[in-house]
């Protein structure tokens, strides 16, 4: 009976013990989703292009213990995420703020594309104007006048039969 | 002249207007010096010896218990006339726990003279984990963290630990990458820069 109670004297401080552990760490009921969650918008300069959520080195951990611990102490998303520019500067963000020099990764991009677009659509227009007026004396010549417009060696036989007629 | 080649046959061209290839261009330009100008800073790499430091000032606030001169911050300028030690470190970095030992020794060595002047820049760290690294290894020259790495970047250092060392005029005299061997090593470096 003795020895019982002195187990379950045991069993009752280790389980008090391993509380103490959760909470001496800081945010034990903030799930790993949530941490991610705001992790997969970060960017340790660390490990450059790797997001913070998926980053294994040892900083970036430490980043997570730290998401981890601001949301235990309530802290919104958007507060921890300005907590991380304060401290680490905006390159951190996967998404740069819509402001200054970083305007020009949200301007730059599609207004290439837009010119791309205009560029290949008159492109496109010329050739088709190009072969419109190719096809037209061709669609009224003969068979045999539109194998000589195509074929080289048909217009050097052409161009060889009138000057053997001009020499007549 | 043949007769398909007379400009009187071909066709009407029609090109993009005057303005629209000026802003192509323009835009092309800029871009690229843009990228030439980040390609040519990314291939700089750290601050050599000889470069002044002056052109990067910075003011570092200090964690709480540290002090430079009664102050909870410190700044570059105002450190002209002392040997300045800058040592960047992180609590993640296994090889600064190498040195951290070797440079309290030194600091302590040369802190009571007033002529140098070491200063730990926590480079990309947690708070909390910093605060129990400074514990751990008892460094108490005055440490704080790199707001924005603004210092980090100012320096381009490539990693941690990284430690310049600076005369009395603000010029960078050596550049340690990695970490140090030994005490011996960075008062020998100190030494040097004392005795010009």
């Amino acid at each position: 009976m003795k020895k019982l109670n002195i187990l379950t004297l045991f069993i009752i401080l280790l389980s008090l013990f391993s509380v103490n552990t959760v909470a001496a760490q800081g945010g034990g009921d903030i799930s790993d989703d949530e941490v991610n969650a705001i992790a997969s918008e970060l960017f340790c300069p660390v490990c450059e292009n790797t997001p913070l959520d998926v980053c294994e080195t040892q900083a970036c951990k430490q980043w997570r213990e730290l998401i981890r611990l601001k949301l235990s102490e309530g802290w919104t998303d958007a507060e921890i995420k300005q907590y991380f520019v304060d401290n680490y500067g905006a390159r951190v963000l996967a998404e740069p703020p819509k402001e200054g020099f970083n305007l020009l990764v949200y301007f730059v991009p599609p207004a290439i594309i837009l010119i791309g677009a205009v560029i290949l659509f008159r492109a496109f227009k010329e050739w088709k104007n190009d072969n419109g007026e190719k096809d037209a004396p061709i669609t009224e010549a003969s068979p045999k006048s539109t194998r000589e417009t195509s074929n080289p060696k048909d217009d050097y036989l052409a161009k060889f039969e009138e000057e053997l007629r001009k020499r007549e | 002249m043949t007769e398909e080649n007379t400009p009187k046959n071909s066709p009407q061209k029609r090109g993009m207007p005057l303005w629209v290839q000026i802003t192509v261009w323009s835009v092309l330009v800029a871009l690229l010096v843009v990228v030439f100008m980040g390609l040519q800073r990314a291939q700089e790499g750290n601050v050599q010896t000889g470069e002044e430091t002056g052109k990067f000032d910075f003011t570092m606030p200090l964690f709480e218990g540290y002090y430079h001169e009664g102050a909870q911050e410190i700044s570059l300028t105002d450190l002209r006339g002392k040997i300045v030690v800058l040592n960047f470190w992180a609590s993640w970095c296994v090889t600064c726990k190498d040195e951290a030992v070797e440079l309290e020794e030194a600091w302590r060595y040369y802190q009571p003279d007033g002529e140098v002047v070491f200063i730990g820049i926590d480079y990309v760290d947690t708070e909390p984990e910093a605060r129990v690294y400074l514990k751990r290894y008892d460094i108490t020259y005055p440490n704080g963290p790199d707001m924005g790495t603004k210092i980090s970047q100012a320096f381009r250092i490539q990693g941690v630990p990284e430690t310049y060392f600076l005369d009395r005029d603000g010029v960078v005299k050596h550049v340690q990458l990695g970490p140090f061997q030994s005490t011996a090593q960075i008062m020998s470096i100190i030494d040097a820069l004392l005795a010009e």
